[in-house]
């Protein structure tokens, strides 16, 4: 493994940076109590201050002698589609029902692959969603109401 | 003898209907997920939580288990056949099995791996049943603060034993403490970074951070890089090993199952440890060390059996301690609690039909595994023509209808694509998704354990050291830590797994 400066690293580190930070501010909102009877925001400002304090030590140890982390590119229509996927069924599901949402989400995710064509990912999609509304409807009989109210054909 | 009347009680449960079904349903899955890549247990087990709470508290739990440790046995089946691990701790299986299968000999090495699977399950699921009782019996001698204690070298350990930098696993394990404090404090009822909304007063879902760390990163990683599978070999024929493969798996097996009961117990990936650990030795011990990397069954039998073995007594902390060993055994931490069954030592007395009939479960399973494995290896040969098209959309669609179904919360769904991001980004960037969701389980035990200890011991903080058990357990901590810190151990340990590469 080869040792030298690390961007990956560094972006790790800073991650854990920024969410401890928010962490550690948000805690200083709360009431922090004594050792013997902590309130709640003791625990999380110390927990918090921890990894904000961890965070620097990656970003360091990265400037200095980070990890080589062999790396491809980010398949950014994969990330964008499926958020949205995922997003959309929980926007949605209230108001279009389960068939609707979980056709639209299967959609959304056959398309993140960069070497599907429309047809397959229709059809791909329209048997998910059958075997979906088969095994979690008519086989585990979740209460979602099939077709929403807010969906109008 | 109590043993015997236990396991009475927990075959006559075990034995019920509809437990042999699901148990069957549970390995079923567990080998479809073991065997196809881009899957993994944890995501599956995530996935299928929900559906598992309209059952009864024993049959959800012995579904979920048989998907844990059929996904050991199936793991090494895609190992063999094509070269890609279908879980981690087959990776080092596919060495020497997949060497075998190019010259022809794959039946032996998928024999070879399913008996050796089957002997250390069988085995090890008897260490855990003699094991189980008198752990938890000394559990229950402990205080709020030997509980901190020991929460604290369950999560050290882990990093111990995961893979790549200590540091970052050390963070990950912290920021998965943190995001467990969101919701309102077990004390006061404050709401905790809710953002003002009234949904996250409970917390954020674990079956949210399961799916999107494991599920969704999962795959938007299988999709940087979209190629096709590389193909498989199509006929496997004649299964049976030789009278001379025959000798030579025993030592392997036995060994194997020896060094994976032992190593399974301890928390973070065990089971992977162990196969590593069982080949190093096999290839140590060999007296045909030249021939491991070139088809040597030893190197097949031993990993297999270690990480067979390692998958059963991964329970024993789970079931006497409440504490988790894996990913798998936290979500299964939220299925008790589901259920109203607060995971601890007092399960095995308070329950005994619901531990007993899931031990028993496991020699069912196991014999399962065997008739699954074997003869219908046709089968999951054909199940990795599966394209990955099909199989992701299907992954994310259920994952979320599943995480809605359980309680009609949007935001649950909402942090399915939050944490998919971030464990996708923290995985590019050389962190392990595995740490951060045992923090996220065991964080609020470790702060209630600690407030209340700090609250019994009237705000003195030295009862973590004058308590025999807390001050032995946290000693063992700092030495875990050192371990993990020292660049000369840490050296041993990437020699370990550097056999992967």
């Amino acid at each position: 493994m080869q040792r030298r400066r690390s961007l990956p690293d560094v972006l790790a580190g800073g991650i854990f940076v920024l969410i401890g930070g928010v962490f550690v501010v948000g805690a200083l909102g709360y009431d922090r109590g004594t050792p013997l009877r902590m309130g709640p925001g003791y625990f999380p400002l110390m927990v918090g201050a921890i990894v904000a304090v961890l965070g620097l030590a990656i970003i360091v140890k990265g400037l200095v002698a980070g990890e080589v982390i062999p790396s491809e590119a980010v398949p950014w229509r994969a990330v964008v589609l499926i958020v949205l996927a995922v997003v959309f069924f929980g926007f949605f599901i209230g108001s279009l029902g389960f068939v609707p949402t979980s056709a639209v989400t299967a959609l959304l995710t056959t398309l993140a692959s960069r070497r599907v064509r429309l047809l397959t990912a229709l059809a791909v999609s329209a048997g998910l969603t059958v075997a979906a509304t088969l095994i979690f409807v008519v086989g585990l009989q979740l209460r979602i109401p099939l077709w929403g109210p807010g969906f109008v054909f | 003898m109590d043993l015997f009347d236990n396991l009475v009680l927990g075959f006559s449960t075990a034995l019920l209907v509809q437990n042999v079904l699901y148990c069957f349903v549970g390995v079923l899955l567990g080998t479809a997920v073991g065997v196809l890549p881009g899957i993994g247990p944890t995501a599956t087990v995530a996935m299928l939580l929900p559906i598992t709470f309209n059952f009864e508290p024993v049959t959800a739990l012995i579904m979920l288990a048989g998907i844990y440790y059929g996904a050991q046995y199936g793991g090494s089946t895609t190992a063999i056949l094509i070269n890609l691990p279908g879980e981690s701790s087959a990776a080092v299986t596919a060495l020497d099995g997949h060497e075998m299968a190019r010259q022809g000999r794959a039946g032996p090495a998928l024999a070879a791996a399913a008996i050796g699977s089957f002997i250390a399950g069988t085995v090890a699921t008897v260490v855990l049943a003699v094991a189980a009782p008198p752990l938890a019996a000394v559990a229950l001698k402990f205080g709020p603060a030997d509980y901190f204690a020991l929460v604290l070298f369950g999560l050290i350990v882990s990093i111990a034993l995961a893979r790549g930098s200590a540091l970052k696993a050390l963070a990950m394990i912290a920021l998965g403490i943190l995001l467990g404090t969101v919701g309102q404090d077990i004390y006061t009822g404050t709401p905790r970074f809710v953002l003002g909304q009234r949904e996250l007063y409970g917390g954020i879902d674990f079956v949210s951070v399961a799916v999107g760390m494991f599920g969704i990163a999962e795959i938007l990683r299988n999709l940087e890089n979209e190629r096709d599978r590389p193909s498989v070999l199509d006929r496997v024929t004649s299964l049976w090993p030789t009278r001379e493969d025959r000798r030579r798996i025993v030592g392997p097996i036995a060994r194997g199952t020896g060094l994976g009961a032992a190593l399974g117990v301890l928390p973070g990936g065990g089971h992977v440890l162990a196969s590593f650990t069982s080949y190093a030795v096999e290839k140590r011990i060999s007296k045909r060390r030249s021939e491991f990397g070139h088809g040597a069954i030893e190197g097949v039998a031993g990993p297999e059996s270690a990480n067979n073995a390692a998958a059963q007594t991964s329970f024993i902390p789970l079931l006497t301690l409440g504490l988790p060993a894996h990913p798998v055994m936290a979500l299964m931490v939220g299925a008790f609690i589901v259920h109203g069954i607060t995971p601890g030592p007092n399960v095995i007395t308070d329950e005994p039909a619901l531990v007993w009939g899931l031990i028993a479960s496991m020699w069912i399973g196991n014999v399962l595994l065997v008739l699954l494995n074997l003869p219908l290896i046709g089968i999951w040969v054909r199940m990795l023509r599966i394209p990955y098209q099909v199989l992701f959309p299907m992954i994310v669609l259920f994952a979320v209808i599943g995480t809605y179904s359980l309680g009609s919360n949007e935001y649950d769904v909402y942090a399915i694509a939050f944490f998919g991001i971030l464990g996708y980004v923290l995985i590019k960037c050389g962190c392990e998704p595995a740490p951060l969701l045992l923090g996220f389980v065991l964080g609020p035990l470790l702060e209630e354990n600690l407030r209340r200890a700090l609250i019994i011991s009237r705000g003195d903080a030295t009862v973590f050291l004058t308590r025999p058990i807390s001050a032995t357990l946290l000693a063992l901590t700092v030495a875990a830590l050192a371990i993990a810190a020292f660049p000369a151990i840490r050296k041993r340990r990437e020699v370990v797994f550097a056999e992967e590469d």
